[in-house]
């Protein structure tokens, strides 16, 4: 026998695997992805909505929105003056109109993955059997690369705004539901048994101690979320994502540097800007176990 | 406000492990905790504990760390699930409750205070309090009106809006303590409630305690591996070793006639003055003309005191209408102070 060839499936049988599988998600696409698609309507009015609000809104209006929603998550002036800068300088050099849609983009991705991450989050904390089963679900959706679940999705949505979505979430929302489970694990079972012991339901240690004390964990989730988002933006923009991934696609296409860059630089400082206030946000939060009694 | 109901343990059994069931007969048999646990690896946490826990009286449960005592008061209000036994309160048993019939007993009736405090951290001091109000639906208006109460009661006035974690250990316990009584339950669970607290912290909650219990007659358990303490707040105590009761009674019974050589080693090193009444010292024959008076049911020490002060060498002991009953002597509270009785 020879052993150094693999004993492999012939090239005849792989291909004839490989149409039988193609072939019969094309007929399921066929069959359901109209279906499918309008299931996900509403979202993509609402992404729609958001961007054109965004976009022909006058900017000032705009800016101090943004601003405003900054300045009220991390009630620090410092931040808010950096953000202001950064959002000017971006506006200053053109990008405003890509940039807006790539927030707006970001901001329906992290809504998407907190709705539906933070409750199977709280599923897998309280069962051993679902995280075991959600685990390596979460493991896939994070080392796969995303190139290959783009495949089925645009098969199914086809190109724009939806399938972006879908991808950005897939590979945004492990996190989310991680840092979620991992919170309401690490309550202090002390604290737990004295909800138990005054009568509390299921719902009220829930909504009384679980999630409130996990909640510190579970910002770090939405800013990791974020995060994730905001990388995906160049890899969406190949499914026709419009925002600040496409001019950077097209930079690498042409090997325009300086436009790679410019609108590179401007996905950081948006990244900077949602990280910063985030953050301040999940420490604002944690104010109560910071004041030590000495 | 009405007696409270007593509590009655009956035949109590815990067993920890996946087959508690059956090694329960293997226990009432006569199988030990060590046997239990090197050939059937399930530990046995409580064995055939039977106590009667009077009604508005404090019941001390005592014993050192793994005696089995904090499995005991979890199972008054069913934290912990019993292997075999009942848990009778008034004519209900605890342990046969429906999950929600258990939560309703767990609303109105009990209250626990945990070793720990156990308070919710992003919670201020009233919204702790509130807590068990909260969770019986009644409106934040009247629960922090009810709260407010306590709160000053255990002397937190002015800190309504501190954190939990701007208090002091003694403070935070008050929460706990005012959290519990808030809920306006029959029973108060008291789980080494004080046990973390500096010395003189824990003699003045310990103070607190007992001018509650004075205008509130409650049912309290409390748990406790210190046998001052015991002595100090219980009205009855019982003593676990290795998840069973090796004793119970008053205070005096344990400290003058102590079952067994592990009770009387804690014994000896209590303050016997502070423990044991003059009656049970005094001569009861004997009554003497005029002279000096120490009222029934004062405590060696304060007696000793007495004499100090006069510098008469006997005493009547009177009762509350002034009738002598017996007569004391300065030789006999001295002996009776100092000679530690042996079982």
């Amino acid at each position: 026998m020879d052993w150094v060839e693999f004993p492999s499936l012939g090239r005849r049988d792989l291909r004839d695997l490989r149409l039988a599988v193609d072939g019969s998600f094309k007929e399921f696409t066929r069959a359901y992805g109209e279906t499918l698609e309008s299931i996900f309507e509403p979202l993509k009015t609402f992404l729609v909505w958001l961007e054109s609000l965004l976009i022909t809104s006058p900017w000032p209006l705009v800016l101090l929105a943004l601003l405003a929603i900054v300045f009220v998550m991390s009630r620090s002036v410092k931040i808010t003056v950096g953000s202001m800068i950064a959002l000017l300088l971006i506006g200053y050099f053109g990008m405003w109109e890509d940039t807006m849609r790539t927030i707006a983009m970001v901001a329906v991705c992290t809504l998407v993955a907190i709705v539906c991450g933070i409750p199977i989050g709280i599923l897998m904390a309280r069962s051993d059997r679902v995280q075991a089963l959600v685990n390596p679900v979460l493991d896939l959706m994070q080392t796969m690369p995303s190139f290959v679940y783009l495949i089925p999705v645009v098969m199914i949505f086809g190109l724009g705004k939806v399938p972006g979505v879908i991808a950005v979430v897939i590979y945004a929302i492990p996190p989310m539901i991680r840092l979620t489970n991992l919170g309401i694990r690490l309550v202090d079972t002390d604290v737990l048994e004295a909800a138990d012991a005054f009568g509390s339901s299921a719902w009220q240690k829930l909504t009384n101690v679980q999630l409130p004390l996990a909640l510190p964990t579970i910002m770090a989730g939405i800013n990791q979320c974020i995060m994730m988002s905001l990388a995906m933006v160049v890899v969406a923009s190949m499914i026709g994502v419009k925002g600040l991934g496409q001019p950077v696609l097209q930079a690498i296409n042409n090997q325009y540097f300086t436009m790679g860059v410019m609108n590179g630089l401007a996905i950081v400082a948006i990244a900077i800007i949602f990280d910063r206030a985030t953050q301040a946000y999940g420490k604002r939060l944690q104010k109560h176990s910071e004041v030590v009694h000495g | 406000m009405a007696e409270a109901t007593g509590i009655e343990i009956r035949n109590l059994y815990k067993i920890f492990g996946p087959d508690g069931e059956t090694m329960v007969e293997k226990v009432k048999a006569g199988m030990s905790k060590t046997e239990l646990n090197e050939d059937f690896n399930h530990v046995l946490g409580l064995n055939d504990i039977n106590i009667s826990m009077p009604g508005g009286k404090i019941q001390v449960v005592m014993g050192l760390s793994g005696s089995g005592k904090s499995t005991l008061i979890r199972h008054i209000n069913r934290l912990i699930d019993p292997t075999a036994g009942e848990v009778l309160y008034g004519d209900e048993d605890v342990c046969k409750m429906s999950a929600r019939e258990l939560r309703e007993f767990r609303r109105h009736k009990t209250a626990m205070v945990f070793q720990k405090f156990a308070l919710l951290p992003h919670r201020t001091v009233m919204k702790n309090t509130v807590y068990g109000l909260e969770i019986q639906g009644v409106g934040a208006k009247e629960a922090e009106e009810r709260a407010a109460r306590w709160i000053a009661r255990v002397g937190l006035e002015g800190f309504e809006d501190y954190y939990p974690n701007q208090l002091s250990g003694g403070m935070q316990q008050r929460v706990g303590l005012a959290r519990a009584l808030t809920n306006d339950a029959d029973i108060l669970l008291m789980d080494e409630a004080f046990s973390a607290l500096d010395p003189l912290i824990r003699m003045d909650m310990q103070s607190v305690l007992l001018d509650l219990q004075e205008e509130l007659h409650k049912t309290i358990v409390f748990i406790t591996h210190d046998l001052d303490e015991a002595l100090r707040l219980g009205d009855r105590i019982a003593i676990l070793r290795d998840g069973a009761v090796i004793q119970q009674g008053t205070g005096q019974d344990i400290v003058l006639n102590p079952a067994d050589e592990y009770i009387s080693s804690f014994v000896k090193e209590v303050n016997r003055g502070r423990v044991i009444i003059v009656d049970t010292v005094m001569d009861r024959d004997n009554k003497l003309e005029g002279g000096l008076t120490i009222p029934t049911g004062v405590m060696l020490e304060e007696a000793a005191k007495s004499f100090a002060d006069s510098g008469e060498s006997k005493a009547n002991v009177v009762d509350a209408s002034g009738t002598p009953v017996g007569i004391l002597t300065v030789q006999d509270t001295i002996t009776a102070m100092v000679t530690p009785a042996s079982h």
